[in-house]
């Protein structure tokens, strides 16, 4: 390997990739807003610009200068870098997906991925979890008891919906056994997009998918479940002391675990990049894999404008005794499954 | 929390779903506003508007009625004879001055019952927002003025 595809493209196509999420972050805003509006039958925003175009633009601007505000008695270091910390994981852990199909340009295999890491599924669960340091951090530094009621809050529920969504993980790697040719399976996602199943396997791979889903709206504290503001009980959560391009940094964040959730979702049960005339176009890939990823995101504005919030002693026990057992049994019978197929 | 009870449970959400999905594509029921004119009934009270005969003279002929009717105070008349040779108005007097405060209006259409002549009626204006108070003080050449409110009269 020479310092090219070592570095450069690496360097260029993870550049490509957070511009291409920051801005589409600003108009996953924009669409969600207009979704809800059309649950409500309202319009939505159609003010700024044609079709609303520009109200994501006018939100940031309006967001880089208000006043930045710093409470008294805060913890004024991790208070700065807690936003950070957030949205940091929220970006690391696309490097892993699968955008799309090795292309050929300049000569060059580049392949539409930061980095094929081969334990790709072990790196999303791993920077899932390094993201809720953000979130505990930010409500601990405010010196606010909301925030800190948030970030107790998010910690428990994400710690707690870690367990089943790992199970379920656990149990789709299981399959990929009898996907790989040496019968050992495999943790890189880009192995797992590519392989080739049989289709009573994929039968059973998406049984599991509802109960998937619930965990990633956990995971994301999406509505549902978004326990770390509840604007009726505690405010704003954890953000409740953030403004300015702080309070947007964490925004951001809540935005960019959709769309990270979405694309794990999408490579691990729907074929990511796959579809017809991949192999004669490759670039096509690209296509279906953000087509599907809008279909996810459009399933998590559908569940924000259909379900109200649970208690959160209700979110606890859905997960202890309902997800989590049938989590541990769907885990038991891919077990049999594999080892009979 | 039996198993029957879970199953429920999710059929209702999917109900709830179904629910959503069906308001999705039944179009808006909101209206483009200051685009789009907002229907208001026809005795709908808005901004005071004073009239004219058609040969031009005006209605008004100073007589403070309104004045004493309002509830609030918000009128202020000043009557004035009127020039045999030049009248203003088909009496004997008219009004000089004629202002009603906008901030002060209640809408309740007393002024318009008192008046003898049907001078002053409640139209259809409603769009008064101004950014000085000086603003809401309608002065009897402003309140003369023909109008063209942006708004449909609907059926009662």
């Amino acid at each position: 390997m020479d310092w090219i595809s070592l570095i450069l493209i690496p360097g260029i196509t993870s550049l490509v990739l957070v511009v291409i999420l920051l801005t589409g972050f600003a108009y996953l805003t924009l669409f969600e807003r207009k979704m809800i509006g059309r649950f409500q039958l309202r319009i939505g925003p159609n003010r700024a610009w044609k079709f609303g175009l520009g109200h994501p633009i006018a939100d940031a601007l309006k967001m880089i200068f208000k006043e930045e505000f710093i409470p008294a008695r805060a913890d004024k270091l991790l208070y700065v870098i807690a936003p950070a910390l957030a949205i940091a994981p929220a970006l690391i852990a696309f490097a892993v997906v699968p955008v799309g199909p090795t292309l050929n340009l300049f000569g060059r295999q580049i392949p539409l991925q930061v980095a094929d890491v081969n334990i790709g599924f072990l790196w999303v669960l791993a920077a899932a979890s390094i993201g809720i340091y953000g979130v505990i951090l930010g409500g601990y530094a405010s010196n606010n008891k909301y925030s800190v009621l948030g970030a107790l809050r998010t910690s428990a529920q994400m710690l707690s919906y870690e367990l089943p969504m790992g199970i379920l993980l656990i149990a789709l790697i299981l399959t990929t056994t009898l996907g790989t040719a040496d019968g050992f399976g495999t943790l890189s996602l880009k192995e797992i997009v590519a392989m080739n199943r049989p289709w009573w396997l994929w039968l059973w791979i998406w049984l599991a998918f509802p109960f998937y889903f619930i965990t990633m709206l956990a995971e994301t504290t999406r509505k549902p479940f978004d326990f770390p503001e509840t604007e009726n009980e505690l405010v704003s959560g954890f953000a409740t002391e953030y403004g300015s391009i702080k309070f947007a940094l964490f925004y951001m964040t809540e935005y960019l675990h959709i769309l990270g959730a979405s694309a794990v979702a999408v490579s691990v049960f729907f074929g990511g990049w796959r579809g017809p005339f991949v192999e004669q176009i490759p670039i096509l890939g690209v296509f279906y894999f953000v087509a599907k990823v809008m279909v996810m995101v459009f399933l998590f504005i559908w569940v924000s404008a259909s379900v109200p919030r649970p208690r959160y002693d209700q979110l606890l026990r859905f997960c202890w005794t309902i997800l989590f057992p049938i989590a541990l049994v769907y885990l038991a019978i891919t077990a049999v499954i594999v080892t009979l197929a | 929390m039996t198993v029957t009870e879970t199953v429920k449970g999710a059929v209702e959400i999917l109900q709830g779903f179904r629910v959503t999905l069906t308001n999705l594509f039944r179009g808006q029921i909101t209206s483009q506003y200051p685009e789009e004119p907002a229907p208001v009934y026809p005795r709908f009270r808005a901004r005071h508007e004073l009239r004219r005969y058609e040969n031009g003279l005006e209605r008004c002929i100073g007589c403070m009625l309104c004045e004493a009717a309002c509830p609030t105070g918000a009128i202020h008349v000043e009557a004035a004879e009127n020039d045999p040779a030049n009248p203003v108005s088909p009496g004997e007097r008219y009004a000089s001055v004629w202002e009603v405060n906008l901030m002060r209006c209640v809408y309740c259409g007393d002024c318009e019952t008192a008046c003898p002549v049907e001078a002053v009626v409640l139209g259809h204006e409603f769009e008064t927002a101004v950014y000085t108070r000086d603003g809401f003080l309608w002065t009897k050449e402003q309140l003369l003025a023909p109008t063209n409110p942006n708004v449909v009269v609907r059926a009662e």
